[in-house]
């Protein structure tokens, strides 16, 4: 579904992606992780090019990402991507918010968009704020919202930066359910995100990344108990000390 | 003997220095002022917003010629354009020109820069993510600008596009320049004729210049205030 084939990205003189390899097959969790500023939001954001790559093959849902001759603009249609400060419109509704790429972008009728969109905010738990603005939800309803509006274009792939990070702790559940049961669903995903708990239980696979190079990338379970490399090993440590 | 301020010019004359000759003659006086301005406010939101938006192209063919043509406007002075357009465009279309078109064609010109300023720190103001989270669900560029940063945008810039279009009121009166019989040339012309009251005359129009744009001010503050969208809980 994903396929980086020897992936470099530079900015200026800093190689922010060194030499990635890494496969997604369809319906897979992805959880990456990795201390700041280590390439992670980089990363994901290749692969619906917001960042574009200067080396390397990109595959995704079997397009090229690099090749100009690639419809972006449709490849992104089937890339849900959630951001860590959740970029709602303010200027429109909830709802508004959501029907707004499948109206322009897919041509699906206002009423029918409507509809479908009211089917989103049921399943994240939001019908009730269809008609309020984003400045008047909270955190994880803002990010549950944008995770709906993401979620209406029926994309194939949901990508997650840091979705929990601009949380206050007591809505960081919220959020991450309705990314359990997405991923129950079998969607394929990739999420950048520190919540360890999460990554337990839902990822297929972590990977783990410093000064651009992918070091480690295994299931969680064995990522957990042995991490192989000695920044893996200290990266958990601090971020699963109690203290954290 | 003579009151220290004598206002029966004023009063004399009230209707000409409002409507000029108008309905016998042609439009002048404030109602010319203001056609002036209107309509070159109109042309020039047309304009500030395309010449904006080009300047922010992402194409470096069709950005640079913009900030070109925005900068050099910048630089010269109004009076400058206003001649330019006086002796240019007649030239240039072939044909006689009303001066007045002359002059709304550079004021518009003109302004059309200044609005273009303010149309490109308001679109550069809105934040990157904005763009980003409308091009993650697929929608176009241009679509991410039309639906989601210039309605944002827009919003941010009305103050100032409210005081451009101040500035482009109190600007009218240097249509004076090549006779277009505006409030400052209708002002001239009558103490001209009557050679004695320059003061009061003088004061009155300037009053009357404040009172236009403080109302425009007073409305742009209310239309503000009812426009601003909860930003923060
Ligand atoms: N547009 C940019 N221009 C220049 N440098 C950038 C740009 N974006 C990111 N960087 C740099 O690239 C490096 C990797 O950034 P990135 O955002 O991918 O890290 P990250 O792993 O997501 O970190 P964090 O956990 O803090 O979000 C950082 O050193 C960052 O400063
Ligand atoms: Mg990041």
């Amino acid at each position: 579904m994903i396929r980086f084939e020897g992936v470099h990205k530079w900015f200026g003189n800093l190689h922010v992606l060194n030499t990635i390899n890494l496969h997604v097959r369809q319906g897979e969790v992805v959880v990456i992780c990795g201390p700041s500023g280590s390439g992670k939001s980089t990363l994901i954001r290749t692969i619906n090019r917001l960042e574009p790559i200067d080396k390397g093959k990109l595959i995704v849902d079997g397009m090229h990402v690099s090749d100009q001759k690639t419809d972006i603009n449709r490849l992104r249609t089937e890339i849900g991507f959630v951001f860590q400060q959740f970029n709602l419109y303010p200027h429109l509704t909830v709802l508004r918010n959501i029907t707004l790429a499948p109206i322009k972008v897919r041509k699906v009728g206002k009423k029918e968009a409507q509809e479908q969109a009211m089917a989103l905010l049921e399943r994240v738990g939001l019908s009730e704020k269809r008609d309020a603005y984003p400045s008047q939800l909270s955190g994880g309803e803002q990010q549950r919202v944008a995770i709906a509006r993401s979620l209406a274009m029926k994309p194939r792939i949901m990508l997650f930066d840091e979705p929990t990070s601009a949380l206050d702790p007591e809505m960081i559940g919220e959020v991450l359910a309705v990314m359990k049961d997405l991923a129950e669903s079998g969607m394929t995903m990739c999420v950048v995100t520190h919540e360890m708990g999460f990554a337990r239980e839902v990822a297929d696979r972590i990977v783990f990344m410093d000064h651009g190079v992918i070091l480690e990338e295994r299931e969680p379970a064995a990522f957990f108990t042995s991490p192989q490399h000695a920044r893996a090993q200290q990266f958990l440590k601090q971020i699963l000390s109690p203290m954290h | 003997m003579d009151p220290w301020l004598d206002f029966t010019v004023i009063r004399n004359n009230l209707t000409y220095f409002f409507i000029g000759s108008y309905p016998h003659g042609n439009l002048g006086g404030v109602a010319l002022t203001l056609y002036l301005a209107v309509t070159s406010c109109v042309i020039s939101f047309v304009g500030g917003l395309i010449l904006g938006l080009l300047s922010v192209s992402r194409h470096r063919a069709i950005r640079y010629p913009t900030l070109a043509v925005i900068n050099t406007v910048r630089g010269v002075p109004l009076l400058m354009v206003i001649f330019w357009m006086y002796f240019l465009l007649p030239s240039l279309l072939g044909h006689p020109v009303p001066e007045s078109r002359t002059v709304i064609a550079a004021l518009a010109l003109f302004t059309s820069a200044y609005m273009a300023e303010i149309v490109r720190a308001g679109v550069e103001g809105i934040p990157r993510g904005q763009t980003e989270a409308a091009l993650a669900t697929g929608l176009r560029p241009w679509q991410a600008l039309v639906y989601v940063v210039l309605p944002q945008g827009l919003r941010n810039m009305l103050p100032s596009f409210v005081n451009q279009f101040v500035s482009l009121i109190k600007d009218t009166s240097l249509a004076y320049i090549v006779g277009v019989s505006e409030l400052t040339q209708v002002a001239t012309q009558v103490n001209n004729r009557s050679m004695v009251h320059p003061t009061e005359i003088f004061f009155f129009i300037a009053a009357v210049y404040f009172i236009i744009c403080f109302t425009f001010t007073s409305i742009s503050r209310r239309l503000e205030s009812r426009l601003a969208w909860r930003k923060s809980i």
